[in-house]
């Protein structure tokens, strides 16, 4: 469809011709305003330590849209690199799309020099994209990985703000889960000690808060590779189906039948040239 | 992204004239599609990101030139932006999607994705302009 009005290309990126209608429609009848639909958020408790061999990285598995819950066996710790991983807490989508465009460009790095990204190259290129939508893009992250500098965790917040911590928690649920982080988090820790302690910490903020809950996942990133234990804990309300909802045959009475007889009028048949022969 | 020259740079920032034109597909005012005209709706922005999306590339560019002239000196800007300048200069007919690959290698964003490159991208554009007049525009007939 040809406008006649279109002087210039349109412009890639982000549309905000949107915008002024959005306002209008939410500001407008007296009647009944019209909300805006809200986006799934991932309502979360996201954790991480660093213990003696490398990252452990934990998350919840649920994610809310207001007050239902929208997905129970959520992923929340994002591949960005195959020594670096990131668990999103915030805005579902928003996570989602900020990791996987910074895998992209990790991997384009890594092809053209030829060496394994570092987690602060992944914390810079998070920190720009942030700071430049100014906080729009809900995503509050956790990275974590080895490289050959070190093991490394950091946080990173929607407005770009950046936090190199040795253990951390993000999400609605972190004050339960900094509780038990500050309480038994010690330097040096090893494997069984860490996951636990990771473990407990989700544990906690998933009873504690009503936006995370369900299963627990965990991430152990160290220099010779990574395991991705999904689930490591999976919660004891497992709801099964107690019966089944489909109705029965002959649960809808049949009260009559006809049958009206097609009768054959006239009969043609006609060749036609299909496509593909010649 | 150069974002150390920035305390520096705010003053160079480019202000921009005239936001999303209210005309529809004839010409008059799309009341459906777009809300009833005001003049403020043309001369404010509507989102808080607009404005500084539509300048971006353009601040970034002043940023760096800034940088590059206050470290090297006059000559480097002068010569990137004269290289600049013939890069933008291949460009294929106006209705139709540039790839600006000369560009984007000058500018070091060849190597790298962002929403520019995911999202609305031109190839895929649904609405076409006319070519006749976008020819015309383009050569400043119209």
């Amino acid at each position: 469809m040809a406008l006649s009005n279109v002087l210039e290309p349109a412009g890639s990126g982000f549309n905000f011709e949107n915008s002024t209608r959005n306002i209008v429609l939410e500001n407008g009848s007296e009647e009944g305003k019209i909300k805006a639909p809200k986006p799934m958020k991932t309502g979360t408790t996201i954790a991480g330590v660093v213990y003696k061999d490398g990252v452990v990285l934990g998350a919840d598995t649920r994610a809310t849209s207001e007050e239902v819950v929208a997905d129970k066996m959520c992923a929340k710790i994002h591949y960005i690199a195959p020594n670096i991983y990131c668990c999103g807490a915030g805005t579902a989508a928003d996570t989602e799309k900020t990791t996987d465009m910074l895998s992209s460009n990790l991997t384009i790095f890594s092809m053209n020099s030829g060496r394994n990204p570092r987690v602060v190259m992944a914390v810079n290129i998070l920190q720009d994209m942030l700071f430049r939508y100014r906080g729009m893009i809900g995503a509050h992250l956790i990275l974590g990985g080895v490289d050959c500098t070190g093991s490394h965790l950091y946080t990173v917040g929607p407005y770009g703000s950046m936090d190199k911590v040795p253990y951390l928690a993000m999400g609605s649920g972190k004050l339960p889960a900094m509780g038990i982080l500050e309480d038994r988090f010690k330097g040096n820790m090893d494997l069984e000690e860490a996951k636990a302690l990771v473990s407990d910490a989700i544990h906690a903020g998933i009873m504690s808060d009503l936006g995370s809950g369900n299963n627990i996942d965990l991430c152990v990133i160290t220099k010779e590779g990574v395991d991705y234990i999904r689930p490591h804990r999976e919660s004891i309300y497992n709801y099964k189906r107690q019966a089944k909802y489909k109705y029965k045959p002959g649960t809808t009475p049949v009260l009559n039948k006809t049958v009206n007889q097609l009768e054959l009028v006239h009969e043609t048949v006609q060749m036609m040239e299909t496509a593909g022969s010649s | 992204m150069n974002t150390r020259g920035l305390r520096s740079q705010l003053k160079d920032s480019v202000p921009v004239t005239g936001l999303c034109p209210q005309a529809g597909p004839y010409g008059v005012q799309d009341s459906l599609r777009r809300g009833f005209s005001s003049v403020k709706n043309e001369l404010l922005p509507s989102h808080p990101l607009e404005l500084s999306e539509k300048n971006f590339q353009l601040n970034q560019d002043k940023m760096n030139f800034n940088t590059l002239r206050n470290i090297q000196g006059l000559h480097a800007p002068l010569k990137l932006q004269m290289e600049y300048r013939a890069a933008r200069q291949i460009q294929r007919l106006p209705f139709l999607p540039s790839s600006n690959l000369a560009l984007d290698t000058l500018r070091g964003t060849d190597d790298s994705i962002g929403f520019e490159d995911i999202l609305n991208d031109p190839v895929l554009s649904e609405i076409m302009g006319d070519p006749h007049i976008m020819t015309e525009y383009k050569l400043g007939v119209l």
